[in-house]
């Protein structure tokens, strides 16, 4: 039954990867792009949960968390660039 | 039956993960497209989260918690983030397809309606210029 599952589940983060990088090309604006980002990379960890289990493997994890922890701090640097001027003022 | 719960959980969170990124891509405006992205994708990972806590304990050698740290950690930080791009969409002045809400300014030039009704709000009071 995953055997069958997994590969759907891929084929839809897949989709979602490509609809997210169309709207970080096409976006008419900054904040567009950021979220475009944003949704890329928690993407990214669906897609590595997902790997995860499809190999049986726990050494996703850290990647996954990696990614959330670096993702967070970068979307909200931006914001920031784009709300005040400056990251760290 | 845990194959079949897994299955399940592994479905529906790849299907709101894509409908986040569809709502992303396809909604008219950006402060439509912010909800996409912040409620269903969070949603589908936190299902697919779900879905590998459950089939490494039961495959692993113990209960798996690892899962836990990276749920807590998106579930936190994904309303912080959409609210710094909504306040960064506000301070831009981004678009809107939505109506303004709320009463129109008082318009000087509002006689005419008046005459055919009564009026919904008193009449502006008018201040005196201060000299400079």
């Amino acid at each position: 039954m995953l055997s069958i599952v997994i590969p759907i589940a891929f084929a839809l983060v897949a989709a979602a990867f490509a609809l997210s990088c169309w709207r970080l090309l096409a976006g008419p604006s900054a904040p567009d792009r950021i979220l475009a980002l944003d949704t890329l990379y928690i993407n990214a960890i669906a897609l590595l949960v997902l790997l995860g289990i499809h190999r049986a493997s726990t050494l996703y994890f850290e990647a996954a968390l990696l990614i959330a922890l670096t993702g967070f701090v970068s979307t909200v640097a931006l914001g920031k660039f784009l709300l005040r001027g400056d990251i760290i003022e | 039956m845990v194959d079949v719960l897994l299955s399940l959980l592994i479905l529906i969170g790849a299907g709101f993960t894509f409908l986040g990124s569809l709502g992303l891509a396809r909604l008219p405006d950006f402060y439509t497209r912010l909800h996409g992205p912040t409620k269903a994708t969070t949603l589908g990972v936190g299902s697919l989260l779900i879905a590998s806590a459950l089939y490494f304990s039961a495959h692993g050698p113990g209960l798996s918690l690892h899962e836990v740290l990276v749920t807590l950690f998106l579930f936190i930080t994904a309303p912080v983030s959409a609210q710094m791009l909504a306040k960064v969409a506000l301070h831009l002045n981004l678009h809107s397809v939505a109506p303004p809400t709320g009463d129109p300014p008082p318009v000087a030039h509002a006689g005419k309606a008046r005459e055919q009704g009564p009026p919904d709000h008193p009449p502006m009071p008018v201040y005196p210029q201060s000299p400079e």
